[in-house]
């Protein structure tokens, strides 16, 4: 079997007194798709900014293609925090997108794909502005490139981010509810943008609301509730029927929300 | 009885010698406080606790004095600890620390109206805290901050009147010095009042025009 590319290891993580993931074990293999679920206050956007290392875990070992994340297993049931261009070299393998895309306003489209290949990487800039048309162009944006995001919607916005990742090459995208601050009419450009990705083998973590888009794309589906894995597995047996109470309670309310009773 | 501005017009030279020293005067003690007042804002952000709390100490005892005070400290009470300067030293010094002060809090609302999100999407990417701050926070907090800067500056602009206290010899000073000469006090203090509303407009003017240049960066909404 070959390494997972995430391995999360009895990961704890308080916010003061309050335990917000209570001992997370999860692998998520190479080249899948997986969806976390979960109500709010489950832990699901902290899990995920543990991965991107946007949190730090309060114990616990995150690995990325085998090699620790932040913090190293000693051998001896403790942990020692790596010096920090150690992390950051780990991090690059990962591409983060966010809720509310968090494009840098001052920017154009290209710019914010570019703007890492530039400064950190650096790249000649006509060499980044190459990479930064092909990554707008894989995204459906190839003509957009020169405004701005305040000049785009949302759902461009959005795909400008993706592309954003995109350009570093990671092996890891992690989605953090990324299509939750859109109009419902736009979601529909980025999850086709993310079924493509997932289709073409890019290893993604989902956190979203959109149970439709996880049980269609995701390879394997985990659902968080209160700090816990509650269950992983396959949507073929996440979903199937009879499901488990606490998941069918939580599919029911948030169709409360939706369309279900319209259906 | 009328009013007779040819009695203030007849001294041209010294009114345009005193109103290119108020003007060099506030243009370079902005433009110093500008980037002090940045510095400051990054210094309390990013460095040590105690040098926060120290910097906020002196930030809001001269926010808490006014200027008039500061200004007769500096000017009389300098020479009692070695500090004897004339006036136009003392007036650009007391002008420059009173507005960094200000523009110093103008910047630290700047850093934190800035989302969070910007600079995590920042970090996501790689880029160092050196290369964060240079190529995301300053550009973005400068589009944020521009409105209360000029505003800070039309401000600055009217507090140069103040420096006549100090004999800085800058337009509140010579003008009115010339409408007592004249017997034309009020004459005076009408061009007065003029001239610091002509030089206000201006810089209201050409702050508008940056930012109409800088709108098009304005926040993205989702």
């Amino acid at each position: 079997m070959t390494r997972p590319a995430v391995t999360v290891r009895d990961v704890h993580k308080s916010f003061g007194k309050t335990e917000v993931l209570k001992g997370i074990d999860l692998a998520v293999p190479s080249g899948s798709t997986t969806c976390i679920l979960g109500p709010s206050g489950s832990g699901k956007s902290t899990l995920l900014r543990c991965i991107a290392f946007l949190e730090e875990t309060t114990s616990g070992i995150i690995e990325i293609h085998g090699e620790p994340l932040g913090f190293a297993d000693t051998g001896d049931g403790g942990r020692t925090r790596l010096p920090s261009s150690e992390i950051r070299k780990v991090r690059a393998r990962i591409g983060m997108v966010f809720q509310q895309f968090n494009l840098w306003p001052h920017m154009t489209a290209l710019g914010n794909v570019t703007e890492a290949l530039v400064t950190v990487r650096k790249m000649k800039r006509k060499d980044a502005n190459e990479i930064g048309e092909a990554q707008l162009a894989r995204v459906g944006l190839s003509d957009r490139g020169h405004h701005y995001p305040a000049e785009l919607s949302g759902g461009q916005q959005q795909r400008v981010a993706i592309a954003r990742a995109l350009a570093l090459e990671p092996d890891i995208l992690l989605f953090d509810e990324p299509t939750s601050s859109l109009d419902p009419e736009l979601t529909g450009e980025v999850l086709n943008v993310m079924r493509e990705l997932a289709g073409g083998g890019m290893t993604m973590i989902v956190v979203s609301h959109e149970i439709g888009f996880a049980a269609s794309v995701g390879d394997k589906i985990v659902f968080l509730d209160e700090g816990k894995l509650l269950l992983d597995g396959p949507p073929s047996e996440i979903f199937a029927t009879p499901r488990h109470p606490r998941l069918q309670q939580f599919m029911e309310t948030y169709l409360d929300r939706g369309a279900a009773t319209l259906l | 009885m009328s009013l007779d501005f040819d009695l203030i017009f007849e001294r041209l030279p010294e009114i345009l010698s005193a109103f290119w020293v108020t003007i060099w005067i506030w243009v370079v003690s902005n433009i110093l406080a500008v980037f002090l007042g940045f510095g400051v804002a990054t210094l309390r952000r990013y460095g040590p606790r105690w040098l926060d709390l120290l910097l906020r100490l002196l930030v809001e005892i001269i926010r808490g004095t006014p200027f008039l005070v500061q200004l007769f400290l500096l000017y009389f009470g300098g020479p009692f600890i070695g500090l004897s300067l004339d006036p136009i030293p003392a007036g650009l010094l007391g002008m420059t620390v009173y507005s960094t002060a200000y523009y110093s809090e103008i910047f630290r609302a700047g850093y934190n109206a800035i989302p969070p999100g910007h600079v995590e999407a920042a970090q996501c990417v790689g880029l160092t805290r050196g290369q964060i701050i240079r190529r995301i926070l300053v550009p973005e907090m400068t589009m944020l901050v521009l409105p209360q800067c000029v505003n800070m500056a039309i401000l600055m602009m009217k507090e140069t009147a103040i420096l006549s206290i100090i004999t800085v010899p800058e337009l509140t000073l010579v003008v009115g010095a010339i409408g007592s000469q004249q017997y034309a006090f009020v004459e005076a203090m009408f061009l007065l009042a003029l001239f610091y509303w002509f030089l206000v407009e201006l810089s209201g003017f050409l702050g508008r025009i940056a930012e109409a240049k800088l709108s098009k960066f304005r926040f993205a909404h989702s």
